[in-house]
């Protein structure tokens, strides 16, 4: 964003000073701002990216200062080779794609409904965002017990004896699809609120005569939302589509806690924790991530491409 | 015209209902003695209420300890991030000078990556710089990693500032510091008051690099005090939800109180929690 925009003209310049001293003083006063935080910005954040990358094509030991052999691509060969990665990638896409569609379906309709000056909607605002803002620990441990596997959890409560769909408890956490309808669940709980506030934040931008115009035209509600609304908020459709889909792909809280990867519930950041930090495969750990930022990466990449190839159209 | 009003409420009372449920059925279960937690699941008002839970944690659980460790660290870090990302914003788009737009790429790239693939390496930094198990060593950690971010949204707020105003100051013989302080600070206040709310939530709620780092329990911080509560006493849900829900409290507040800026600071930089 920032890159494309011309920069503020140079203050100096604008002033109407000559090179001199004081100008050099002023090529030093920038650095003065930026150091501190970018040191600690590229010590944290870009040193470790790399080391990511690096130690990837390492059988990397654990013990400081012992040769760590360099081994190229073989940590992505084995992971590529490694059916519980691949079950894992397989886990995170049916979360994606879980997930996101029915999380952006929700938020928009909330979203429309709320776009209007109705009494209490801060109030509805409010509370569909609480998930939002509570912490993945806790909500990944109030729904282990909302989807437990006694008669009386409120899950199997609702399924036995509310909807009578089901005579027996369900056990979700001991099966890989069952567990993930729990983790699914949660999933869109958690982010619904975040897409309607994205959605309705845009709506708000559209133009009230623009609306106006088109129902003195005899256009419907439907055809409104179709030809007003929906163009107008097409860049934050697109946009939470690709931050959701990033999101999906990177879920880990709730797994690591809800299954902990048991009965093949692994996604590919659960996987990377256990070999990082319980088998202290660091090494096979960091391909695991690499590889998973460069899908990830990928996907966004290609989302961009596509949507803008719909846009143009 | 009423019709489709009250269809209106009625759909966002449903989803109400749905979304909010789970937290009051959280908020009945902490206040159940512990042979009663599983009990009707729709039977909000528990039979025999009880203060049993929110007794325990606070007073044998070092619930208040675990409190101040986050709020400790959640309060420096927060208050790192805003002045080292403000500076680091006003740097960038208040001069021009040679390597901002190197600095500028690396910002942006670095907003790509996803905190969690860093793990493995940040690890092996904390051990090098003996930062491993000790709540101030989650500092550094938490700042470098929220600063990309932040100085992103407010690079976009400081570059709205008229340049007009900067070169009226210079001429007044004001320095960098001195418009940094007087002039883009006091301007960007509704951008900071965002950059403040996300920032301590998202040190408050940490979870996973507190998890790995953190060994000894007199420096754990409340979220995994909490998941370690469930691994110990994971019969007595009534406890854990009591914990949770006394660590819910500051997160409430501060989003009650500013939940204007939410939207505001959202719409402009859109972060995914």
């Amino acid at each position: 964003m920032t890159a494309t925009v011309p920069p503020v003209p140079r203050a100096a310049a604008a002033a109407g000073w000559k090179p001199t001293a004081s100008s050099r003083r002023s090529t030093l006063a920038p650095w003065a701002f930026i150091l501190p935080g970018f040191i600690i910005y590229a010590v944290v954040m870009l040193y470790p990216a790399v080391q990511t990358l690096n130690m990837s094509l390492h059988e990397w030991s654990i013990v400081p200062g012992a040769d760590s052999p360099w081994i190229g691509l073989d940590n992505y060969f084995r992971a590529f080779n490694d059916p519980e990665f691949i079950t894992s990638l397989v886990n995170a896409g049916v979360y994606t794609a879980v997930t996101v569609p029915i999380q952006m379906a929700i938020g928009l309709g909330l979203a429309l409904l709320l776009n209007d000056h109705l009494p209490g909607r801060t109030l509805f605002r409010v509370l569909f965002y609480l998930p939002v803002v509570t912490s993945w620990v806790v909500v990944s441990l109030l729904f282990q017990f909302i989807f437990s596997s006694s008669a009386e959890g409120l899950a199997n409560s609702l399924l036995i004896d509310v909807l009578h769909v089901a005579d027996e408890p369900t056990s979700f956490f001991l099966n890989r699809w069952t567990a993930y309808i729990a983790i699914c669940a949660l999933g869109i709980w958690k982010g619904l609120g975040w897409s309607m506030l994205i959605f309705l934040a845009a709506l708000t931008a559209v133009p009230k005569e623009l609306h106006e115009a088109a129902a003195l035209d005899g256009a419907n509600a439907w055809q409104r939302f179709r030809n007003v609304s929906l163009p107008a908020i097409r860049s934050a459709v697109a946009t939470v589509f690709i931050l959701l889909v990033i999101g999906g792909f990177n879920v880990f809280i709730s797994v690591m806690l809800m299954t902990g990867g048991e009965n093949d519930t692994h996604v590919p950041l659960t996987m990377m924790y256990e070999q990082g930090f319980r088998f202290f495969d660091f090494g096979y750990g960091s391909a695991i991530s690499f590889s998973l930022t460069i899908i990830v990466l990928g996907l966004s990449a290609f989302q961009y491409w596509w949507t803008k190839r719909k846009t143009k159209l | 015209m009423l019709i489709v009003r009250a269809v209106r409420y009625t759909i966002l009372t449903i989803a109400t209902v749905i979304l909010v449920y789970p937290f009051i059925f959280m908020v009945s279960v902490s206040f159940r003695s512990r042979s009663t937690s599983l009990g009707n699941p729709f039977e909000i008002m528990p039979s025999e209420p009880t203060l049993n839970n929110y007794e325990r944690v606070l007073n044998e659980e070092n619930f208040g300890l675990y409190a101040f460790n986050s709020a400790f660290v959640a309060i420096v870090s927060t208050f790192l991030i805003v002045l080292l990302s403000s500076m680091m914003a006003f740097g960038l788009t208040r001069f021009q000078f040679k390597g901002r737009r190197i600095v500028m790429t690396a910002i942006i790239a670095g907003l790509t990556i996803p905190t969690m693939m860093l793990i493995i390496p940040q690890f092996l930094l904390a051990r090098d710089l003996q930062l491993l198990n000790s709540l101030p060593g989650l500092i550094p950690f938490y700042v470098g990693t929220a600063l990309g971010f932040n100085t992103f949204l407010l690079c976009g707020f400081f570059e709205g500032i008229p340049a007009e105003l900067d070169e009226a100051m210079i001429i007044d013989g004001a320095g960098a510091w001195r418009r940094y302080f007087n002039l883009a600070l006091p301007l960007a206040k509704p951008a900071l008051a965002t950059t403040v709310i996300f920032a301590f939530l998202g040190t408050w709620d940490e979870f996973a690099w507190a998890l790995t780092v953190i060994n000894d329990e007199k420096q754990r911080t409340l979220p995994i005090a909490i998941a370690l509560f469930q691994g110990q006493h994971s019969t007595s849900w009534g406890l854990v939800f009591a914990a949770s829900l006394l660590a819910l409290i500051p997160v409430l507040i501060v989003y009650i109180v500013f939940q204007r800026f939410f939207v505001a600071g959202i719409a402009s930089g859109a972060l995914k929690s």
